[in-house]
Order: structure tokens, then sequence, then C-alpha cells
């Protein structure tokens, strides 16, 4: 960053008496306009087409093909239609908080992606407390679902948003503990030290560092998914009980800003898992080109992103919706114990073999490479029994 | 046991309190008296005989000059059947709720209540069950007449149709 | 301040709700999330069938009898049928009753599928629904080819059924079926094993066989609490003496025996059993005549009969009264759904609100049988 604005600076572009820390506020600004609104925003719009053909195919159905190739625009069509849509702000609402719950909901969205290392110098701001600061930042949905639930003047959303808030902020704890084993290993909270604390290789990932981690990536995953209300934990938009619970009163844009985040929120928490445990933008240091190098590993994070991403929607199509009390128990008689029970052992595996124990990561490796192969195999035992010619042609 | 079976022996039970028998065919019946009711029926539900567990169906027929409430009566363990029917007066009919016996009863006393217009005394939750509560009048009578209007919408059609009934003559 | 009530929240789960059970209303007297009491305000579809009944006369009425039950609308067809030919003593021709049976067990499946399809989506699962629909609507098109509609058939008329089968629809409804029961499988692979699922349904309103038995449940919903009644067998009416099948019971494996996840499991073997029947009446089916010659002005006897058949839902009770026209003087169904409604509230104390969907779901509700 320094050495961009000293170039700049350098080259004459903004006159020669320009103060460097005027250029660099307009270079920080200029970039994180483009990550925010031309990255993180677009995505959260297209995760959502791309979750509805996810979900048709899962569901022996099409999905949306019409509008645009293989209806690649019926997100923008949704969205020009929210937007389209009265503005109904109910009559004993309390307006202003009405107003600003989505605008929370989007910062806590929004603000992560200021940390996101998309490859080895595309990342807009490398703190030193980053993986810190993202858990915080997109601790900021409960304040947004709250005033949502309570703005609302709706005994319905009034629950939906309780539900919420207690489901994020419970589940925030087995997160938390999750994140202290890989901070353990590394000895640092910052995202870029984090992913060059690990190799390209998967037995250098932290996920098959030792069984800890590998435990702890799972319940990592499982609470992101419960702090982004998604299913099996979205109670508080159950939609056979609350509507759309805490979003009940809203409609057009303002409804479309709780679902961007929620869909947003699925890039954030795949980021999370391949920062931390699959080893982030790692990539074989094959070409000499920096660029060429840039541009490898900004792909190799996306496709660990996405393919965490495509899970998460594959988890929704599947699976049922878990009841509040179950949701609170599973956190706090079992997630929480097993995350004590992580730290504490990596704590002691970290004072035993400080650099990682390469026997235990080969064996993990072979063990999950063996659980895939299982996996696979049940995957082509089910489609080779079910009546293809059923499945693929839904107008039979 | 059969039916008609089932009718004599509460016949023989409830002499007085039994008005009527009706002769042996597909489905006789007993009309009973009344004020008689839970006693017959839980002489019904607890005679291990009879032992009728179940108050299959309950319904309430407006005849010109009375109403009837049926009474069909099952047994599980028997796998029999009885149907029992009471004769009341179309002006305040009301008769005695069998919920005490059979919770089956409650739903099905109110829908008669709703519609027929019996009162059910000692019901727990005698109100309206499938009209609208401030709705006046009992909509299966024979001599109920369509209000011209509900809460300002008016239930007389704009254009007429051929009523059916005036084939019936 | 003093009218602010601080202890229990009333809350309304109106009539329009992203549910497919129909236009229900509950009020619920809420503590937080668990409920203390959850009353049941129906009417909402109530369309007075019965009185129209008196004015349309006997064959005009069987068109009005699908609309009591448009999920099962074969079994309300075959039930007026069958109390109509029971006061006239019309007797219905062999192959008559077997059309009748073959339409009204693809019927049974066709809802259960619905049933259990709309259960898996109330409890969260999207998937399931899809599958059981694409199923459903395999079977819409043959009954489509059968009697001309999708929903609401009109299919049975007094004394038999208006149409034979057509040419090549019984190859067809057994090449279906062929499909179907593997298909079962993978819809049990699919949910109904599946912890979470198992865990928001063992033990979520259960209900003891007396009470069952009391509170007049019928059908599935009383085969879940491990009582062995079902009319095809043990009081038979039309063909079913000539299958053989069996009636599943609930037994209580995944959590207390009537719970919910007895009454789907129950629907679900459901569905085999009546694919069983449909393959041997598809194979069985004696030719002849299809429906019996009833007058077209038809005037049974004065009288009043009651006939019970085994709907989708359940016993469903039809009392006819006539008077010796043409118009029938009282006409009375007895459904399932409306005697399930009436154990609802007192079930429900106790329950979460996310149960209380749950219970409606397991109960297979269906608002215009409650109300006609």
């Amino acid at each position: 960053m320094e050495t961009l604005v000293h170039n700049l600076i350098a080259s004459g572009a903004f006159g020669k008496n320009a103060s460097p820390h005027l250029v660099a506020a307009i270079v920080v600004f200029i970039m994180s306009a483009v990550v925010f609104l031309g990255v993180a925003f677009p995505f959260a719009g297209i995760v959502s087409w791309a979750e509805r053909r996810v979900w048709a195919r899962i569901q022996s159905r099409v999905g949306p093909n019409r509008v645009g190739p293989q209806g690649f625009l019926q997100w923008l069509a949704d969205g020009v239609k929210h937007v389209c849509k009265e503005d109904i702000i109910p009559d004993e609402s309390d307006a202003p908080l009405f107003k600003m719950a989505p605008y929370l909901v989007m910062l806590a969205f929004t603000l992560p992606w200021a940390v996101m290392p998309f490859s080895s110098s595309l990342i807009l701001a490398d703190l030193n407390v980053g993986i810190l600061y993202m858990t915080s930042v997109t601790a900021l949905t409960v304040v947004g679902v709250l005033m949502a639930g309570w703005a609302s003047n709706d005994k319905w959303s009034l629950i939906g948003g309780i539900r919420s808030a207690a489901q994020i902020v419970s589940y925030e704890i087995p997160a938390g503990l999750s994140i202290f084993p890989v901070v353990l290993m590394t000895g640092t909270l910052s995202m870029q030290g984090i992913i060059r604390a690990q190799g390209w290789a998967p037995q250098h990932w932290f996920l098959f560092a030792n069984p800890f981690t590998f435990v702890a990536a799972n319940i990592l995953y499982i609470s992101a998914l419960a702090e982004g209300n998604r299913t099996p934990f979205d109670l508080p938009e159950a939609e056979s009980e609350l509507v759309a619970g805490f979003a009940t009163e809203y409609s057009g844009m303002r409804y479309l800003f709780f679902f961007m985040a929620e869909w947003g929120n699925l890039f954030i928490i795949g980021a999370i898992i391949a920062t931390l445990f699959l080893g982030g933008w790692q990539f074989p240091h094959i070409i000499k080109s920096v660029v060429a190098m840039n541009i490898l590993e900004a792909i190799t994070f996306n496709v660990k992103v996405l393919f965490l991403v495509f899970v998460s929607m594959w988890i929704r199509a599947t699976l049922p919706r878990v009841r509040i009390d179950q949701l609170m128990t599973l956190c706090w008689k079992y997630f929480v114990p097993i995350s004590f029970v992580n730290m504490i052992g990596t704590a002691v595996w970290v004072a035993i073999w400080p650099d990682g124990n390469s026997l235990m990561r080969y064996l993990m490796l072979a063990a999950a490479i063996a659980l895939a192969a299982v996996f696979t195999q049940r995957v082509i035992y089910y489609l080779r029994r079910s009546r293809m010619e059923v499945y693929f042609n839904p107008t039979i | 046991m059969e039916s008609i079976h089932i009718l004599e022996r509460v016949k023989n039970k409830f002499a007085d309190r039994v008005l009527e028998i009706s002769e042996k065919k597909p489905d006789p019946f007993v009309v009973i008296d009344p004020k008689s009711v839970v006693e017959i029926g839980k002489f019904m539900n607890e005679d291990p005989e009879l032992a009728m567990d179940c108050l299959s169906n309950e319904t309430g027929v407006d005849y010109k000059d009375r109403i009837e409430v049926v009474y069909h009566l099952f047994s599980y363990s028997k796998r029999h059947t009885a149907v029992l029917k009471v004769k009341l007066p179309r002006e305040n009919p009301s008769v005695e709720t069998l919920e005490g016996v059979w919770k089956s009863a409650n739903w099905m006393e109110r829908e008669i209540f709703d519609l027929i217009g019996v009162n059910f005394e000692g019901h727990s939750d005698m109100r309206r069950i499938l009209m609208p509560e401030d709705w006046i009048g009992h909509p299966q009578r024979k001599d109920f007449v369509e209000p011209a209007e509900y809460h300002g919408i008016s239930t007389v059609r704009e254009s007429p149709i051929i009523r059916l009934d005036t084939k019936k003559k | 301040m003093s009218t602010l009530h601080t202890e229990e929240m009333t809350l309304n789960m109106g009539p329009q709700h992203p549910s497919t059970h129909g236009v229900l209303r509950f009020v619920v007297r809420a503590d937080g999330e668990v409920m203390r009491e959850a009353i049941p305000d129906v009417g909402y579809l109530h369309r007075s069938i019965e009185k129209i009944a008196e004015k349309v006369g006997y064959h005009g009425f069987m068109p009005y009898t699908d609309r009591v039950d448009y999920v099962c609308a074969m079994f309300t067809n075959q039930g007026w049928g069958m109390a109509c030919e029971k006061l006239a003593g019309i007797e219905v021709p062999h192959r008559g009753e077997y059309c009748r049976v073959i339409a009204a067990e693809f019927n049974r499946i066709a809802s259960h599928l619905l049933s259990v399809g709309a259960m898996a989506m109330d409890i969260g699962a999207v998937t399931p629904f899809t599958h059981a629909i694409r199923e459903r609507e395999m079977i819409n098109d043959l009954i489509e080819e059968l009697c001309g509609a999708r929903l609401t058939f009109n299919y049975m008329r007094i004394g038999g059924v208006a149409w034979d089968l057509p040419p090549g629809w019984r190859e067809k409804a057994l090449a279906y079926l062929d499909h179907f029961d593997p298909i079962l499988e993978e819809y049990n692979a699919l949910i109904s094993w599946n912890k979470i699922y198992i865990e928001r349904l063992a033990n979520v309103g259960v209900i003891t066989p007396a009470e069952a038995i009391n509170y007049n449940l019928v059908g599935p919903n009383l085969r879940a609490c491990g009582i062995k009644w079902d009319i095809r067998k043990d009081m038979p009416y039309s063909v079913y003496p000539e299958f053989e099948f069996d009636v599943p019971i609930g037994d209580g494996h995944w959590g207390k025996l009537g719970d919910s996840m007895d009454r789907y499991v129950v629907r679900i073997r459901e569905m085999a059993e009546s694919s069983k029947i449909l393959r041997q009446a598809l194979q069985k089916i004696p030719p002849g005549p299809v429906l019996a010659k009833v007058a077209r002005n038809f005037k049974p006897p004065a009288g009043e009969c009651q006939i019970r058949l085994e709907s989708g839902r359940g016993d469903m009770g039809w009392y006819v009264v006539s008077d010796g026209t043409g118009y029938p003087w009282r006409v009375h169904v007895r459904t399932g759904s409306f005697a399930a409604m009436g154990i609802i509230q007192k079930l429900s104390a106790g329950l979460m609100i996310a149960d209380l969907v749950t219970l409606i779901a397991s109960l297979d509700v269906i608002a215009p049988e409650i109300d006609r």
C-alpha cells in the first residue's frame, strides 16, 4: 500500500505537493469502493441466482433460466423489482430504527470484505488483528436484527428477532473458541499471517494439522452457518411459522438488504474457513511473474470459498430446521465443551510439537481422502440407482 | 351385537326414557327422552356388553315440526354401531351436552349450535364455530332467510340466475 | 400501564400463512416460545355445502362432494355414491367397484404424498416437497386421462363410475407403480430417517389410544396410536375383501407411541400398501359395465342411512336423510380433520410454537374438510 502511494506521488499523478495522507485516503477510498460495490454487492446478488439454480437441481426442477443466459440476470431483475416496490413503513413502527436496521445488517456484511485475503497482495487492509476484526464486525448483525424485530411493532417479528439475536450471540462462542486453535498454532491474528503459516499442499493445511483443528474447523463451519441464519438454523426466518421472522414487515429494497446480507455472508463464512483451515490462497510457486502468481492465488482462494458456498447451499436444500431449544442445547451443551477441549488439546499439541507433526498430518490427510472416497462411492451408487431420465427431464 | 339388539338392550334398561324404537332396517335407531341423554350415553359408554367408546357422528336435522339430534355411536372393541335420536321442539331446542362422556362431542355440538341452533347445556365452550361470531340466525334451518347484507356487504346478486327450486314443483 | 400484560403474549397465527393446510387460524397464548394454549378458529372456508345438497339434488351434488376435501376427492365422491346406493338399494357392477377402488387408491397415494411433502416443508426441508409433488404430478396425469380433471374429479356417479378405464391406461398405471415403489425408499432415505427430522417429530403431540378414541380421531392419526383399525379391513365395503394388504400401525419406535413421527411413518407405509392394492386391482379387474342403471330423476325411498369409508384422512362418515323426493332432506359429512382439530387445543399446552406447526402437519388437517 505505502509503496503504491509513493509510486503514485512520484509519478506526479496528483501534483507535486500532494500530501501522502490525502493520496492514501483517496486510494483507499477508491479501492474500498471497488471491493465493496464491485465485488461484495454483486456477489450477494449473484449467489442468490446460484443458490436458486443449485436448489432447483437438488429438488429435481430447473430453477430460473429465462432472464439472460441460463437465467444469470435473474438477480438483477429481482433487484430492479424490489426497488420498484412500494416502501411500506408500518404506521405504529419506530420509523428511524425501522429504516436503520437493514443498513446495520448490510454494514455487518460489508465491513469484513476489508480484510478478505484474495491473494498475497490483493487485500484491502492487512490488519494485524484481521480475524478478530472479522468476527467482531459480523456480530453487528445482532444489533440490526434486534432493531428490525423491535421496530416492526409486530409480535411475530419480535419473536423472530429475539430468536435470531439469541442464536447469533450463542454461536459466537463456539466460533470464537474454534478460531483459537489456529491462532495458537500461528501466533498471529492477521489473515495473511495465518495463510502464510500454511502451505499449498493439503497436508500443510491447518485442517489436517491435528485432530483438534479438524474438529474445530467443523464446529466453526456449523457455528458460522448458525450465525448467518442459514438452514438448519434458519428459525428466525422460518417460513411456515413466522412468514419471514424479523423481516416480515419489510418490503422492497429494505427486505432485500436482509437477504443480500445473508447471501453475502456465505462468502464470508467460506472465506473464514478457507483462510484459517484450508490454506487460503496458497499456490505452488511455479511462475516467476508476480501478477500471474497473484491471479493464480486469487483463483485458488475463490475456488475454495465458492466450494464452501456450494456446500452451504447444499446443506440448506437438504436438511430440515432445528427447533430453538434444540439449537441452544446443541450450542451450549455440545459445541462449547468440545471447543474448549479443542483449544486445550491444541495448546498441548503446540507445546509438544511446535512445528506440527508430519505423521499426524499425513494420517489425517489419508483419513480425509478415505472419507472422500467413501462419499464419492455413495454418490455414484445413488446416481446409478436413481432413474436419471426422471430427474433430468422434469417435463416427462 | 346387531344394532337392533343393542337398542333393545337400551330399551330394557331405560324402559320409560326410551320413547320409540324403529323397526329392523339397515340403520335402526332409538328415540330417547332429551332429559336422559347423558345417563343413557354414559350407560352405553361404560356397559361392558355395549362398550360404545366412540361418538362417531352427531348431526342436527331440522324437520319442519321438530329438530332432531342424531348420535351415531360406535365401539372399537366390539365392532358394533348404534343410533340414538333425540326429538326437540323448534323453539329453544335444548339438550344436555355429551361432552363429559365423549370429548368428540365438543366440536360437533358447537357445529350443531352454530348451524341449527340447539343449545347444549353444560357445554364448556358454546359459541359459533363455522359462522362468524356476530352472525344472526342459524343457517341450516329450513326457514333460514339470508340477511340482505352483512357488515355492509350485500348478499343479493346483481343478476339473478335461474334458481333450481323453481323446477321443484 | 395497568393493561400491559407481561406474563404471556397473545399471538395470532392468522388465516393467511405460508402453509398448505389451508385457511386455519390459531389464537396462541404463549409465554415466550412455549405455548399455554392454541385455540383454533375455523370457518374461513365454510361454503355451506351440506345445505347446497338440499337444493341441487342427488346427481347434482356429486361435483360438490369434490370440494369437501379436494385432496381426496375420489373418496368423497365414493362416499356420496355409496350413501345414495344404500338408500335406494342399488348395486354397483363389479367392474365399477374395481374402477372405484383403483381411482380411490391412486388418490390415497396422491393425498399422502402431499401430506408428507408438506409436513417436511413445514419442518424446514424444502426438497422432499418437490420430490413428492413430482410423483403426485404423475398420478395427476394418470387420473387426468381417466376422468379429465386433476384435482376435483367428479369421476364417480351414483351406481358406479362415469367412464371406463381408457385403453392403455392399465399398462401406464402398472408402469407408474413400478416406478413409484423404489421412489418411496429414496424418499425415506432423503428425509424420513434424518436425525434432525426425527428430533423435531419424536415425542411431539403424543396421543394415547384412549384419548384418540374418545376424541374420535380416525385414519392414520388413530393407527399411529397403535390401534389396528381400518374400515377397509374391519367394516369392508366395495371390493376390498378381495385384496390382500396390511394395515400399518405406529409402534413408538422413535419416541412415545402416538407421537408425530408415528403418524408420519404410518402415512409412508400406507402408500406402499396402496400400491399393493393397486397392483392386485389392476391385475384382477373383470370386464363388464361400470355404471348401474339409475334413473335420471333419482328418488330414493324415504329413510336415512349412514355409511363410513376409509378416506385419505380417515373414516369419513356420510349421513343422508331422504324424504322420498329428488332432493335430499339432510346431508352431513363427518370428516377426519374435524375431529383432529378438536384435539389440538388440548395437545397444545406446553408445546413450543414450532411444535404447533409440526402437530398440525402431522395430523394432516385440511381446511375444506373442517369447514365444508
